[in-house]
Order: structure tokens, then sequence, then C-alpha cells
């Protein structure tokens, strides 16, 4: 089948099988190899990738069930010169990873947390992270760096494709 | 003044937070174009004799380059590499006549395209004859069924012997108790994954998700039977280890036995459920604890007993009850000790390391066994371990097991914990709950630990590196540790700029490739920092040696009278600012490097003391964690921020080993936890923020100072959430509560305690 998807800002279209999940379109199709594949079950959260401004587990989302939409990954956070994020800086600065395995689903589900409440409390945060897991951090600078990035203000719950189509 | 000791964040990670990490399935080498994709296809039955299997059909399904069977391996099967062991415990590659886990693998298929390997799986045909399964070690040591006919037993190993009958005789007051140490799956977020290509040359590159390269390319060279030279092994990024990826697995060298059967390049990445039932996974012991002292607190002797539950064939499971016995002694001086295991075949996934392999074990017996000798004497847990606990000692303390201790204080550690908790108030809110009858009641619990890092296990007491500076000011570390996780990038290149002032983000670490780094150790067992660390620190200081002999010459001066000057990275005539040479420019003429071997003097023993809170709602038994107070000194920190955070992930796991995680088989030994969907793996919402008290000890065993701190925090915090978890029903009549401790264990501990009946 044919789909026509915007990825981290850029419109491409694949001939692609109906059963290939979203997850492998973009790291085999795409190229795009940050987005990792933990589970198989939804429940590992390493997957995640925002879609039309939603944050989802890109393992049990069909790459046509995209057709038409915006995909952003964590490859499509930074500026143009590399600027992080605001989320990928606050990430670093607390120490928010360690084998990086997590990293890319966690950061975009972060995201999706600020875009629903850009002010959360700890225990916010940690219940909108409840569907991402981690093996090496036990969550405490990750719920630290999601604070931290709340502070940054409204960009830190966006993905910049999101902005461009609100301007 | 020093780098060290400060709070430098990664240098890992703009590329991890942008492009992400590249691990072993995101490879992209031109070695591996036309790469076939590798599909294990694994018993669906515990125990069987294997009457057939049939790839007929497979080889016709779509996309399928090959399917094979034990009949078409001319490997030898794989050594236990384990003297203990009777040699009829040997795993085939592809089983042969008899199954002994869901998972042994019975056929594979390779594939054009990873998709179809799944499908094609499905058409092998597997006959088995069921037998009955041997599920947990009571069944294995009745020898009633036997995994292995030929040995006559399920026992692989037993060490140690039965205490004499007049042990505890002259004690006042004996508890005895069987305790849990269940299984648990390390689960690191990236499954395991391979690579193999072979050269024209006729050397193999294999690139695999594992924790050492150079164990890892020896032990696979000698599966296959090539000589070591002809192995060429890569560990990339690496997505989380926690002991799980010590040593190759048979799945690695068996691809790259593929790739040169097929006469392709062939990738292996397993999904989660493979993951779940092929990983080697954690724990898995039975023990029994007998405690003896007198009313007053004294322990006078104490007794630990381990069956330790090996699973199907023998692997590092087999040794890891020797370390428990060896810490059975803990941080305590008890007068007498025993300690006595035997290790057992079942038919279930084999056990390995697991974050802090077999010491966390020894930790969780001795800290239950001194809260059931506190309530069967009535005195505060506090007390109890206060009274028993080893003075302190600044030279090597030599227990009854023979664990040497470099340093420690461990009344200091339980002193700043019990403060920083607030322990008399806390203690005072918990009797006022009591008092009241609420629902919600709260419970502390303590563990005070001792651990072993940086042992010499035959491979890990020296460390390699390699320091070279280059002629435009960066300089290239090379290290024999294996970082997934640790900051290694970051920590080593502090170390180095420690000494040269050469900025931290202009030195490169390396690691993890064998023909660049033929020597090392690994990370694992919390020794990376202080072999690895030290290497390097040791490669720095001899860096600088050559550097001045250099440009005494260039600067016709004495090398005595030369000295660092870290502004400049480089030297200068003692006394004379801008006398001096850089290092980037003596590496102008000829390479500037070093390459060192660090040993060191021995193994550390970090230790430390936690304090858990627990709330328990006795009428569901949920236990929720409301603080986590911990003091875990491992001697100098170089890196805090670090440091903190492996402190923080081992915490966490040792709260999902208490109130979480568990791998579970039925009767026919069917494992009942093989997805993320139905292993209770620990997220943000069951965990506090954690509050963290710092003391350090220096140890004398490394230039350093430091003592290893990856597995602290799992140590410590397994037994003080279990022992809060008691505490809180303690007063309804609950001695013991199994881990995990669940909401189901919990309410039925309290239900029986009411009842009058047996509470453990």
């Amino acid at each position: 089948m044919k789909v026509s998807i915007t990825v981290n800002g850029e419109q491409r279209t694949d001939e692609v099988e109906p059963r290939l999940l979203l997850a492998h379109y973009l790291r085999e199709t795409c190229g795009l190899r940050a987005t990792n594949v933990g589970c198989d079950t939804t429940s590992c959260g390493a997957c995640t990738v925002v879609v039309d401004g939603l944050s989802v587990k890109s393992c049990t989302v069909l790459a046509v069930a995209t057709d038409g939409s915006q995909v952003t990954t964590l490859e499509g956070l930074a500026g143009p010169d590399g600027e992080l994020h605001p989320m990928q800086a606050a990430f670093r600065a607390e120490h928010g990873l360690q084998c990086g395995f997590c990293t890319p689903g966690m950061v975009m589900a972060a995201i999706g947390v600020l875009a629903d409440n850009p002010d959360p409390t700890d225990r916010e945060v940690r219940e909108g992270l409840e569907g991402n897991l981690c093996r090496c951090t036990g969550y405490h600078n990750i719920v630290r760096a999601v604070r931290t990035a709340a502070q940054a203000g409204p960009a830190a719950g966006q993905v910049p494709q999101a902005q461009e189509v609100e301007a | 003044m020093s780098i060290l000791g400060t709070r430098v964040v990664r240098t890992e990670d703009p590329l991890f937070l942008t492009l992400g990490a590249t691990y072993t399935d995101d490879l992209v080498d031109h070695r591996l174009t036309g790469a076939v994709h590798v599909t294990f296809v694994r018993s669906q039955v515990a125990h069987g004799r294997l009457l057939s299997v049939d790839v007929s059909a497979a080889r016709e399904a779509p996309g399928v380059v090959a399917a094979y069977t034990a009949a078409d391996v001319d490997l030898e099967p794989i050594p236990a590499g384990l003297p203990m062991v009777p040699e009829a415990m040997r795993r085939q590659w592809l089983a042969t006549d008899t199954v002994r886990f869901v998972g042994d693998i019975v056929a594979v298929v390779l594939t054009e395209e990873r998709y179809q390997g799944e499908d094609a799986a499905e058409q092998v045909v597997v006959d088995v004859d069921v037998l009955p399964a041997v599920v947990g070690t009571a069944q294995a040591a009745r020898d009633e069924v036997l995994l292995f006919p030929e040995a006559g037993t399920n026992v692989m190993a037993s060490f140690g012997a039965p205490a004499p009958s007049d042990f505890f005789d002259g004690c006042e007051v004996v508890v005895t108790q069987r305790l849990v140490n269940q299984r648990v799956a390390p689960v690191p977020l990236e499954t395991r994954a391979t690579a193999a290509a072979w050269g024209e040359d006729g050397r193999v590159t294999i690139w695999c998700t594992n924790q050492g390269a150079q164990q890892a390319k020896t032990q696979i060279a000698g599966w296959l039977g090539l000589d070591e030279s002809l192995v060429h092994l890569v560990t990339p990024d690496v997505g989380g280890g926690f002991g799980a990826k010590i040593g190759a697995d048979p799945e690695y060298a068996f691809v790259a036995w593929l790739a040169r059967k097929v006469g392709r390049p062939t990738r292996w990445t397993e999904n989660r459920s493979e993951n779940m039932l092929g990983m080697l996974h954690g724990r898995g012991q039975d023990q029994v604890v007998t405690i003896g002292g007198r009313r007053d607190g004294t322990v006078e002797a104490y007794s630990l007993v381990v069956d330790q539950d090996a699973g199907a064939y023998p692997r590092v499971g087999v040794i890891l009850p020797t370390l428990t016995m060896l810490m059975a002694p803990a941080v305590y001086g008890f007068p007498k000790i025993h300690a006595q295991a035997r290790v057992l075949a079942t038919n279930a996934t084999s056990i390995g390391a697991y974050r802090g392999a077999g010491r966390p074990e020894a930790t969780a017996a001795v800290e239950r066994a001194i809260d059931l000798f506190a309530a069967e004497i009535g005195m505060d847990p506090a007390e109890v371990r206060r009274k028993n606990l080893l003075e302190p000692f600044d030279t090597p303390h030599t227990t009854p097991t023979g664990a040497v201790y470099d340093s420690g204080d461990y009344v200091v550690a339980l002193d700043r914990v019990l403060e920083a908790a607030g322990y008399p108030e806390l203690r005072a809110e918990q009797a006022a709950r009591r008092e009241r009858g609420d629902a919600r009641q709260l419970g502390i619990g303590l563990a005070v630990y001792v651990e072993v890092t940086g042992a010499d296990t035959g491979l890990g007491a020296a460390e390699s590196a390699e320091l070279e500076v280059h002629p435009d000011g960066t300089a290239t570390v090379l290290t024999g540790t294996s970082p997934h996780g640790q900051g290694h990038a970051t920590t080593w290149a502090m170390l180095a700029s420690d000494q040269l002032g050469i900025p931290v983000e202009k030195i490169t670490v390396v690691h993890g490739d064998t023909d660049r780094i033929p020597r090392g150790g690994g990370t694992m067992g919390s020794r990376s920092l202080q072999q690895g660390g030290a290497a390097v620190h040791q490669a720095a200081v001899e860096l600088i040696d050559l550097a001045k002999q250099r440009a005494a010459e260039v600067l016709e001066v004495d090398p005595a009278d030369l000295e660092v000057d870290l502004a400049s990275a480089g030297l200068q005539v003692r006394g004379t600012p801008g006398s001096g040479v850089t290092f980037a420019q003596l590496a102008g003429s000829e390479p500037l490097v070093v390459q060192t071997r660090f040993t060191a003097g021995g193994a550390t023993f970090p230790f430390g003391a936690h304090v858990v809170v627990v709330e328990v709602d006795v009428e569901s038994g949920k236990a929720e964690v409301v603080r986590i107070i911990a003091v875990d000194d491992a001697g100098t920190i170089v890196n805090p921020l670090l440091a903190e955070g492996q402190r923080h992930g081992g915490i966490a796991q040792g709260v999902a080993q208490a109130l979480l995680e568990e791998v579970l088989y039925d009767s026919d030994g069917n494992p009942q936890t093989s997805t993320l969907a139905d292993y209770p793996f620990v997220s943000a919402t069951e965990l506090p923020s954690f509050e963290l008290v710092d003391m350090a000890t220096p140890t004398p065993m490394n230039p350093l100072g430091a003592k290893g701190i990856g597995e602290a925090g799992t140590i410590g915090a397994t037994p003080a959430v279990q022992n809060a978890v008691v505490d809180a029903v303690a007063h309804l009549g609950v001695r013991h509560v199994d881990m995990p401790c669940t909401p189901m264990r919990v309410w039925r501990a309290v239900q029986e305690a009411q009842q009058g009946g047996s509470s453990s």
C-alpha cells in the first residue's frame, strides 16, 4: 500500500506492507533509528512518537493508519542549528538517562505530559509517564527533568511541527 | 580546582538525545549488507523427549533462505565451563533428544526479511513426548524426575557442609525461617541482539549487546573452535545489562556459525517474549536462616542454607551461592557463622548474574534474620543492629567466611540514615496509627549492608587503558571496561582531564572493540571505576612522565624541573609561567601515547544503610513506598551526578524485587510472565523520589579511593522494603512475608495472623 506521511516535517510517500508497524516504518523505511522497540506489547513506551500532536506508542500502530499524518520522532526535536528542545536539554541537565534505550520514547512521552499539563506536580509527572518504563534511572531524575523542562514554558510541551501547523 | 568530585553532565548525552544511541539493531554497516534475519524456534514445553523436528514446510515459506535442526549442526556441545558441574549437563546448540525448558532452541529459520521469520517459524512442526516438569528447588532436590538422567541427580554443585548439631547450643533464643529470594528477570530495555559477517580473510566480525567484548570474544572463539585472532567482537551502544549481558550467549556464537554456513551476513534481534524466556534470569534462591543469641540483643550464631535454582543448564547461577556464602556475615561480628549451598537443575530458564549477583541474596537473608530475632526478643531492630555491627575499621577485617573487608564504618552509616529519616518521629507516628487502628499502617524497614566489588574473578582484578594525546589538542582513551549507561565516556574523560588539563569535551573514550582493545575485563560487579577508571588515571600519570622526557629535550631542562600546567594542558618549567610546551605540541613530532594495565590492591567492600517507610493498607494488603532514605558509601566519588544515578537505579530495582517482580511458572513449567504486560515491571508511579545521604570512606585498594556503586542501591533497598512491609503489619502478629510482598501475600499473612495461624 502507498502511504504519505510527514515525518519530522518532511513529507514522504512509501510503498509499505499493510501489516508494517509504524515503529518499523520509522526505523527501517525512513532510517530513523532513535525510536526503539522494547516490548511488542505497548507496555514499555520506548517506541513513543508524536502523531498529530499526540504521543502514541508506535509499536502498536500500523504505518498505514498514519497515512496523511504528521509524525515527530526524537530526531525531529532539535532546532536546525542543533539547539536542543527544552525537554532534551532538561534530560541532559538532570541526568535523566543512562543507557538511553527508553530515552527517545520517554522524551516524546514527557512532551505529551506537558502538552496536557504545563505545570505538573511530581505525582502528576509520574502518573503521566506510567506507560513508559526505564530500568536504569529509578525515574527520579526523569521526574526532575520534566519539572525542569516545564519551567522553560509552553515550548516544552510542543514538537516543532505542531508549532508550524499552528502558525 | 580539580574537576573530580564535580557534577559534570554527560558528554554522550547530546547524541543520545538528538539522534539516539546506536544499539546493535540500529547498526548500518556495509559488511552487513544483504544480511539474513535469524529466527529461533523454541520449545513450547518445559520438559519432553524430542521425537522429531520437521522444517520442510518452513523451507518453502516466503523469503526463507535456510532452516536447520540439530542434525545440521557440526559444533561440539556447549561446555559448562564450570569444573564442579557434571559433564552430562552440557547444553546442545539445538536440542537433540530432550527439551529442558520453554525456550530451549529446537530449530532455526533464516529469512530475507524480519517479518518473514516469524511466519516461517510457525511452519516448523515439533513433535514432543511431554515429560513431567521439575519446577522449583524442592521438587528438583527429590530427584524423582531428572533433567539429565545420565548425571543421576539434579544437583549441579554443592558447597559447604551442614552445621554441627551443637551450633546453636547455649543460645537463649533461636529463630528459624524459610525465605524466598525469588526468580526475577533482568529486563534490560534493549533485548539481546547480534550480527555477524565473515571477511575474505577468514575472520568474523560479531556485533552484539554485551557488557564485556573481550570475555565474549574468548568464549565465542572457544565454542566455535576458532583461534581468537579470527574473531573481532564489537559491542556498540548497549541498552542496559544488569548482569544478564555478561559473557556471550550461545545464540551469539550460533548466529556467527550460521553466517558461515549460509555464506551471508546474519542478524538476530529477539523480541521481548523471547527475551523473557531466553535471557538469563536472576536470584532464584530458597534460603533457610537460623539466628540465635541472647535476649539482650546479642547474636551468637547465624546459619544460612541456600538452595539455588540454576534452571535447565549451568550458567553463572551455579557459582552465585558461593558469593552469597562469602557475604553471609554481612556487617555483623557474629561469633559463629555457618553457610552452605546446593545448586539444582529445574525445567526453567538458566539463572545468571543480576544486579548484585549473589550478594543481595546474602544481605536479604541476614537483614530479615535480624528483624525476626528483634521481633522475637521484643527489641527495636535498629538497636539489635547497632549491638551487633562490626566496630569501625581502617585496616582490613577478615570475616569467618574469608572475605577481607578493606575499610568500613557501619555504625556511622546506620546513625546517619536514622538521623536523616527522623527515626524516633517515624516510630512515634507508627505507634499513633497503631493506637488509632488506622486502615493505613506505617512500616519502617532497615537494612545495613556491605558488598564486595572488584573481586578477582579470574578476569576482573586488572584493567587496561590506553591514552593518546593528538596534535590538535584532543585525546583518546581506550578502556577495557564496557559501559551500558554508567557514563564512562564522561567519567573516564574527567579522570584524564584532571591530570592533563585537556577539557573533557575534547577527550573521546573508546570501548568494546576487541581489535582496538584486545584486553579488558568489561563492566560488571561494580568494578569499572575502581579498576578501569584507576587504569585511566594511571595512564595519565604515565603519559605525563613520557611527556616530561620529551619536553626536557625540547626545552633543554631537567625533566624533574617540569610540572603540569593544567591551564595550558601542557608542561612548564617549575615556577616559570609561559615557559612551557603543550601536550598537543609534544604529540606533533611523534605519537604521545601510553598503554597501561592497572592491578587493584584487592576487592573493595562498599557499604551503607537504608531506611524505607511504607504505608500498608491492612484491608487490601497493598503497600506503598512513601520514603526511601539511603546512605551508600562507595569511597571517593568522581562524578556525584552519575553516582547518584547509579544509586537511584539500584534502589528502584530493589523496590521492584521486594514488592512486584517475580518470574512465575505453572506446575507444568509454563512461564506465566513472558511479556511486560504480565511481568510486573516497576513504573514511575510505584516509586517516590529518593533521599540520598552522602558518606565517603575511601579505599586504599586504588589511587582514586573509589569503591563500586552500581549494585549498592539494590542490595540495601530490597530487604529494607521487605522489612518495612512486615513491620507495618507486625502489630497484627505477622512475622514474615516472602518477596514479592504483593497485596495478596500481605493480606493473607494478616488474615492468618489474626486467625492465630502461622504468619509465615
